[in-house]
This record gives C-alpha cells, sequence and structure tokens, in this order.
C-alpha cells in the first residue's frame, strides 16, 4: 500500500516539475521526487542506493542546480507556440498560426501515440520478467551467491555493497573518482574567472 | 548573504560541526553500515555550501579557500592510486589489498578499502564545492 501511495507522490512530483514554469520550484520538486525516490530504495532494503540518492540527489544535486539557476533567470522563457504558451482566440488568429496550430496538434498526437506504444511494449517487457527478490532469478544466479558467501572472507568487510564497490569492482570505483575529479578541472577551467 | 538573519546564522552555526561530523562518520563507516566515500564527501560538501549561503560565498571561501580544494582534490584520486600501485610493490595485483604488508588477508583488505574510501571521499567532498563555489554568481560579477 504504501508502496503505491510513494509511486504515486513520485509521478505527481516528476510531472509537476515538468509542467513548472518556475525553475526554481521545478529544482525544488526535484529534490522531494529523490527524496521520495529515497524512500521507495529503503523499501526495497537498497540502503545504499538510498543513502546516495539522498545525500547526492536531494541534497547536493539541488544545491548545484540552484547555484546554476543563480547565473541565469528565474522563469522559463514562453516557449512560442508551445502548447503551455498563452493562444490567442481562435476568432482573431491569422492564417499561418492556424495552420501552425494545427500541424502542433497533429505532433502531439503523433509523439502520443509513440509514447503510448512504447509505454505499452516495456509494460509488456515486464510480464516476462521474474518475481522481485526472486532467488531463481538469473540476476541473482551469477556472481551473487559468491558475493553473499565470500564476500566478508575476501575482502574482510561487513557491508557487501562497499566491498563489492571497493574490491571486486576497484576499477569502476576509481574511474568514477577520476570522472568526479574531471568534472572539476572542467569546471574549473569553464567558469572560473582568473586562473593562477 | 543572510548574514542579517539571526536565527538563520545560529541555527546554521549549531549544525555544522555536526553536519561535518556526520560526514567523517559516514566515510569511517563505510564498511559497517550503508555510506562510504562518495556520500560522506557529499554531505561534508554540503556543510561547506550551507555555510557559504548563509554568511555569504567570500566568508564560505575564507573557511575553505579555493586553494586548499584546488589541492585536495586531485589527492584523493592520488590516495586510490597510490594505495593501488602500492598493492602492485607488495606482490599483488593492481588494487589487490590483500597483499599489502598489514597483517591478515582481512585486515589488509579492510584497511586497503578503508584508506581508498578516505581518498574518495577527499576528492569528491573537494570537487562538489569547487563546483558549487565556481557555478554559483558572485555579487560582483
Amino acid at each position: 500500500m504504501i508502496d503505491f501511495i510513494l509511486l504515486f507522490f513520485l509521478v505527481v512530483c516528476a510531472i509537476a516539475a515538468i509542467r513548472m514554469k518556475d525553475l526554481l520550484s521545478a529544482i525544488m520538486l526535484l529534490s522531494a521526487y529523490s527524496l521520495i525516490m529515497a524512500v521507495v530504495w529503503t523499501r526495497l532494503n537498497a540502503v545504499d542506493v538510498a543513502f546516495t540518492e539522498a545525500s547526492v540527489g536531494a541534497g547536493i544535486t539541488t544545491v548545484l542546480l540552484i547555484a546554476a539557476l543563480s547565473r541565469t533567470q528565474r522563469g522559463e522563457e514562453d516557449g512560442k507556440g508551445s502548447e503551455g504558451g498563452k493562444q490567442k482566440p481562435a476568432d482573431r488568429m491569422t492564417k499561418s498560426e492556424i495552420q501552425k496550430a494545427h500541424i502542433i496538434t497533429r505532433h502531439s498526437i503523433i509523439s502520443l501515440i509513440i509514447v503510448l506504444i512504447t509505454g505499452a511494449v516495456l509494460v509488456y517487457g515486464t510480464i516476462d520478467m521474474p518475481n522481485y527478490g526472486d532467488p531463481n532469478a538469473p540476476v541473482n544466479l551469477h556472481v551473487a551467491p559468491r558475493y553473499i558467501k565470500g564476500s566478508y572472507e575476501e575482502s574482510g568487510v561487513i557491508n557487501m555493497v562497499t566491498a563489492i564497490l571497493a574490491n571486486y569492482r576497484g576499477y569502476d570505483t576509481l574511474g568514477e573518482t577520476t570522472v568526479i575529479f574531471t568534472s572539476g578541472i572542467c569546471v574549473i577551467l569553464l567558469l572560473r574567472k582568473k586562473i593562477v | 548573504m543572510m548574514k542579517e538573519h539571526i536565527i538563520i546564522g545560529f541555527i546554521s552555526r549549531l549544525l555544522i560541526p555536526f553536519i561535518q561530523l556526520y560526514a567523517l562518520y559516514v566515510i569511517a563507516h563505510g564498511d559497517l553500515g550503508p555510506g562510504g566515500g562518495f556520500q560522506g564527501g557529499v554531505i561534508f560538501a554540503a556543510s561547506i555550501v550551507l555555510y557559504a549561503i548563509v554568511f555569504g560565498m567570500d566568508e564560505g571561501r575564507k573557511r575553505f579557500s579555493q586553494k586548499l580544494s584546488d589541492i585536495l582534490s586531485p589527492i584523493g584520486v592520488f590516495i586510490y592510486g597510490g594505495i593501488g600501485l602500492l598493492c602492485i610493490l607488495a606482490g599483488g595485483a593492481y588494487l589487490q589489498y590483500g597483499k599489502l604488508p598489514l597483517g591478515s588477508l582481512k585486515l589488509a583488505s579492510h584497511l586497503g578499502i578503508y584508506g581508498i574510501e578516505i581518498g574518495v571521499g577527499i576528492t569528491v567532498a573537494a570537487v562538489m564545492m569547487t563546483i558549487f563555489f565556481e557555478t554559483a554568481r558572485r555579487k560582483n560579477d
């Protein structure tokens, strides 16, 4: 039950963040989205992922987006001719504007059909998926048993996630750290006024 | 920026040491519970960001200078890569912590993982602060 409520709020947050014209509110909604997502991860017993989601997704990403927002303007520009923009009454439209509106409606119908088909295919794909937490699911039969049995003996740390991240997948984590370092260098090169 | 708000200033002054302590706890206990270098580094950066938002960018930069964060961000990667090289020198493969001469395999591996978590934490904290301070707009530009 609580899962459905959480997922419902997740979708509400996502849609509201897309529809919001005020970018600061959109950022706040994204932050709320991440926080709900963190609760969902916790419900799925993925506490490490939940922790990362809460600190990175809801915490620092929000701050960095607001920092980026401080360099631009707060409101979204009115996309001319977009669905959300103010539309003139039909009798005052010129011919070309009416034509444009027709094209936009046709485009959005086509996109709706594409989205519905994609969604239906995805839902169809989930039917074949194993149940959540099924011990006989392929993903739980490959390397997972070895991690569960041997990660403490082989790496000496109790937290299996840390053992996988730092020991079995040590190169990946080194790469991630390097990516973060590189992003910092790029930000310095692009935005710093005076490079000493 | 919000220097004139007494309540915000007081509460953040009160909270920031605890946030930083928690960040260090998260880095140090990544091997025992959820968390690790990445999350801890982000939380540490968040505490400095909070300080900078409340007391102004320049005041924040005084507490954690540009030079310091510039030096710290490669140091974390160096610690990580250095531990990998130490493993080679100790006769193992790159990042094979178990070969480090620190007692039993379990203890050596544990300490190696500990070391790289600290490295990740340092880099992440410094880079997140750098991104924040460079991205946010100052008064004079």
